[in-house]
């Protein structure tokens, strides 16, 4: 294991302030890594890549890499990336979204983005909380948790971003951790090659915000629990259903392969251009 | 019976950039590293223990930890280097 860190290094942009902006321990920076070595791993070049991000700390991420970046309005990556993609169908176009921002205010775009099965790859960093602005509860929140807005527990049900968007008819549906992260880069590697809406959504810690009011200790005590509690999805699905509880399936839950959005968009100009 | 693994590596920290979040003392397999509570950053105090394993590079949030086969040259400072400072 050699020259992980200094291959992150080369796709850094060292004009911006170092060490970045987001807290010790936040998950957000190994998904940044795990991106970079699965743009590198695949043989991309930086500039055939647009990483589109939307707005928390999340999106902060594309501030540090040196590709095609815009930092896009809350919940509106996808309309940007959706913009890229019909203009430039070979530009890899890349989404990185908070849970607050791909679901709660953007979950209209995500809906359709996902329902129109268009050739992006979307990241959801899910940290359960808007970390940026003082720890409002998401979409994501769990049944229970503590918030600035849920002072006595969130009392409503949250999203399973997985379940949501093979729902909407996408073609690429998985789920990783920031602390398995050889199979997150694996599903990262994944969803970039894959036609059509391709997610990943990564669970990632916020102590911040979300876990030291939610009875973790420390970061590491949040990346003890995500270590403890993913496992497999073919190993979850064979679990006795009353053990499930608390367990969390990662790996890939849908892997179609219809046409996507802008190959079905270059045929239809094919057609009408033959008249 | 010694892990031929053992005592391949050098463990370079940037101490500007490290957090000293804690995450690679907490799982490195050997015990090879600490937080210097002074110094606010990690430190390797056991590096010939280091099993080059490979786990605290790919954990560190703050690309502030570089693990290097003994004897390759290395930029050898404290600061990463800057390939494309533009
Ligand atoms: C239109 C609009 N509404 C609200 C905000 C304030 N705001 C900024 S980030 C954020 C939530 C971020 O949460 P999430 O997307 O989960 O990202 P995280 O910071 O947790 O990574 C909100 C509400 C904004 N910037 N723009
Ligand atoms: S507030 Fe949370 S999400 Fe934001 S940088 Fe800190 S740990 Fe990360
Ligand atoms: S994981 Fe990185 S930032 Fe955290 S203590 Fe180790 S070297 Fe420092
Ligand atoms: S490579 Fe593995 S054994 Fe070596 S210091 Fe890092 S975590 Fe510890
Ligand atoms: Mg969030």
């Amino acid at each position: 294991m050699a020259e992980v860190t200094q291959l992150i290094h080369e796709y850094l942009r060292h004009d911006k302030k170092f060490p970045h902006v987001l807290c010790p321990g936040c998950g957000h920076g190994i998904l940044l890594g795990s991106l970079i070595r699965s743009v590198h791993a695949l043989g991309i070049p930086k500039d055939d890549v647009a990483l589109v991000a939307g707005i928390g700390c999340s999106g902060r991420v594309a501030v540090y890499v040196d590709f095609n970046t815009v930092h896009a309005v809350h919940g509106r990556a996808l309309t940007v990336a959706t913009g890229i993609k019909m203009a430039k169908p070979d530009m890899h176009v890349i989404v990185v979204q908070g849970d607050g921002d791909a679901l709660s205010i953007g979950g209209n775009h995500f809906i359709h983005a996902a329902r129109r099965n268009i050739g992006l790859t979307v990241l959801v960093l899910n940290n359960f909380i808007y970390g940026m602005t003082g720890g409002q509860c998401s979409s994501a929140t769990p049944l229970g948790c503590w918030s600035t807005t849920t002072p006595y527990g969130q009392m409503e049900k949250s999203f399973d971003f997985v379940e949501m968007t093979r729902a909407a008819g996408a073609n690429f549906v998985s789920r990783g951790t920031v602390f398995h992260v050889k199979t997150l880069d694996k599903l990262v590697r994944q969803a970039l090659v894959h036609p059509g809406f391709s997610l990943v959504e990564v669970l990632t810690p916020c102590h911040t915000q979300f876990g030291r009011k939610n009875k973790f200790k420390s970061p590491v005590d949040m990346y003890q629990w995500l270590k403890k509690a993913a496992m497999p999805l073919e190993a979850y699905e064979k679990l006795d259903p009353d053990k499930r509880a608390g367990r969390i399936p990662i790996g890939v839950f849908v892997d179609n392969h219809e046409p996507a959005l802008e190959t079905r968009y270059a045929a239809m100009r094919a057609k009408l251009a033959k008249g | 019976m010694t892990n031929p693994k053992k005592g391949q590596t050098r463990i370079t920290i940037y101490p500007d950039w490290c957090k000293a979040c804690g995450l690679c003392v907490a799982f490195c397999p050997a015990k090879v590293l600490e937080i210097d509570v002074a110094a606010g950053c990690a430190r390797a105090v056991r590096e010939q223990e280091c099993v080059n394993c490979g786990f605290c590079e790919l954990h560190c949030p703050d690309f502030a930890i570089v693990v290097t086969p003994r004897g390759k040259t290395r930029n050898g400072g404290t600061q990463p280097p800057q390939e494309n400072g533009n």
